[in-house]
């Protein structure tokens, strides 16, 4: 064993209870096994509704599994007495960078987390500073969240989060709502916080591009996973991808046109260099 | 744009009154507003405009925003005036005709009340203008503190404050995408009477209640995340410390009201009561 399990779901199962309307309850995630190794940048991938947020809630415990168990750091997240360890591990930045933040100045929204664990004053100055800094955002510090842009206020929420020195981050997709600018800047932060820092990342996501950078993807469909492995691997799988209502990275997509086309093209293809090559080279053996 | 809202009404600067500490800035306002009700006699009140005057001038603030400030109670100020000058006998009688009796006492009373209601209003906007709202919920959290003892959660009603303050330009920018998106599906916020002006309002209140909710749901989810219980245990990042400069600032408040006795005690009081 040289990996050690930072999340493990064991045989987890989730049901929202039944509305009013609605009479029965909506099995989400059912039977789901996953292990995530300390130190990786894995991506979660599904269209909507099956049940990628949810597994995101059940890592830190604002959902308890209603059957299996959810360990994080060896915490049972189901345990009410150590829910707030289990946060202290894993942090987690959600879609809307405005549900988020809870001050009025930059600054004081990063402290928000480590104020909340108790930290002395000198040392929470300390972190804050530095987060900022990690994330790009410390001349902003002094700012009101509402002036920034939506790529800035995601980063603050970041920076809310590393401030809390977690060894986890969980991302609900957090550039959804950002313009591309912004999802490049938050791509940049994330990749940084996940090779420089060794945070454990877990990104929840729909666009095939940010999949790519992941040192895993998983996919999944109606709560199970379907597919799971290194980048290059996953996108070989392109028509299990479009049956699960999914896309695959453009360059890969290309390749597999081609491909199919007759051209004599590798089916690992994942960005526009490579692909350019590939089919440079079958152009050339012609 | 209305989404460049400062909140409150604080005006960016860095002089001294912007510096001392809002605790202190609170308690001396009080002080203040306790001390224009004490004084008595026209010297005491000359003493209190010169101390305003000169809380002004130091602060930096454009004195075309303090006169902002005082525009709202000019109605307040005259309708006290000519109550006074009407009702309040004694004195030389300075006019004398039919039902108007006018008496040098009401014309003085009259004066007093204006120019202590101005010296009110403007001293408490002087607290808004140099601190920060972010300030003033730490500085009334800190102020309550000691009401923990009746177990009034004190830190969860300023959590609660500061979440409104930072809330209000997202609701704003909320308001400006509801109303543009029913005016884009036809509705007609413009025009009508009250009633009608009011009935359209409907159709924006309800989607802002719905999203306001959501929006409360998963700021809860987040705050969760990240620790907060609500609870003892938290620690804050800016320690509210109090400098020579506040306690400076305490004593000459302090020889302010020691002045206002003194003046009280030597000249004749203006109002008779």
């Amino acid at each position: 064993m040289e990996d050690k399990i930072i999340i493990k779901f064991d045989n987890v199962s989730f049901a929202y209870e039944a509305g009013e309307e609605d009479t029965a309850a909506t099995q989400v995630v059912d039977g789901f096994n996953l292990c995530v190794p300390e130190g990786q940048f894995l991506a979660v991938l599904g269209h909507n509704g099956c049940g990628k947020s949810t597994v995101a809630k059940l890592i830190n415990g604002i959902l308890v599994p209603s059957s299996g168990k959810v360990t994080v750091d060896g915490l049972d997240t189901s345990d009410d007495d150590r829910v707030t360890d289990v946060r202290r591990t894993v942090g987690m930045v959600f879609q809307n960078p405005d549900n988020q933040i809870v001050a009025t100045i930059v600054e004081d929204d990063v402290a928000f987390g480590p104020e909340n664990l108790g930290v002395p004053p000198h040392e929470i100055r300390k972190r804050v500073d530095d987060a900022l800094k990690a994330v790009g955002m410390y001349k902003f510090r002094g700012r009101e969240p509402h002036r920034l842009s939506g790529g800035q206020k995601q980063r603050v929420a970041i920076a809310g989060i590393i401030a809390m020195n977690t060894k986890c981050i969980v991302m609900d997709e957090p550039t959804a709502m950002l313009d591309p600018h912004g999802r490049q800047e938050v791509m940049d932060t994330i990749q940084m916080l996940n090779k420089e820092r060794g945070i454990t990342v877990i990104l929840i996501t729909h666009y095939m591009d940010e999949a790519v950078k992941a040192d895993r993807v998983v996919v999944m469909d109606k709560g199970e996973i379907v597919l799971d492995g290194v980048p290059r691997d996953v996108f070989k799988n392109v028509e299990k991808l479009k049956s699960l209502g999914l896309d695959v990275p453009q360059a890969t997509e290309l390749a597999y046109r081609l491909r199919k086309a007759g051209m004599d093209i590798p089916d690992n293809i994942l960005d526009e260099k490579e692909c350019a090559a590939a089919i440079l080279s079958a152009l050339e053996v012609k | 744009m209305i989404k460049d809202i400062t909140i409150g009404q604080y005006f960016i600067g860095n002089s001294i009154l912007h510096r001392l500490d809002a605790r202190m800035k609170i308690i001396l306002t009080l002080a203040f507003i306790v001390s224009i009700f004490i004084c008595k006699s026209f010297p005491a009140l000359a003493l209190m405009v010169v101390f305003t005057f000169a809380v002004v001038l130091i602060s930096k603030v454009p004195v075309k925003m303090v006169l902002k400030s005082i525009k709202p109670i000019a109605i307040i100020v005259a309708f006290t005036s000519i109550l006074n000058i009407f009702y309040v006998k004694g004195g030389t009688p300075l006019i004398d005709w039919k039902f108007i009796h006018i008496t040098s006492n009401g014309v003085f009373t009259a004066l007093f009340m204006a120019v202590r209601i101005v010296c009110l209003v403007v001293i408490s906007s002087m607290l808004t203008y140099t601190t920060t709202p972010t300030m003033l919920t730490d500085a009334i959290e800190k102020l309550l503190s000691p009401l923990k003892i009746f177990k009034i959660p004190v830190s969860t009603l300023a959590m609660m404050m500061t979440l409104a303050l930072r809330f209000i330009p997202t609701l704003i920018d909320e308001i400006d995408r509801i109303t543009n998106a029913q005016k884009a599906r036809g509705a007609n916020l413009d025009d009508g009477n009250f009633i009608e002006r009011i009935k359209a309002l409907v159709p924006i209140i309800v989607p802002l209640f719905v999203s306001s909710i959501r929006r409360a749901y998963e700021l809860a989810d987040a705050m969760d995340c990240r620790c907060y219980t609500g609870g003892p245990g938290r620690t804050r990042m800016k320690q509210m410390k109090l400098h020579v400069r506040d306690f400076i600032a305490l004593g000459v408040v302090a020889l302010l009201i020691a002045g206002i006795i003194v003046l009280n005690i030597y000249f004749k009081a203006v109002l008779v009561r």
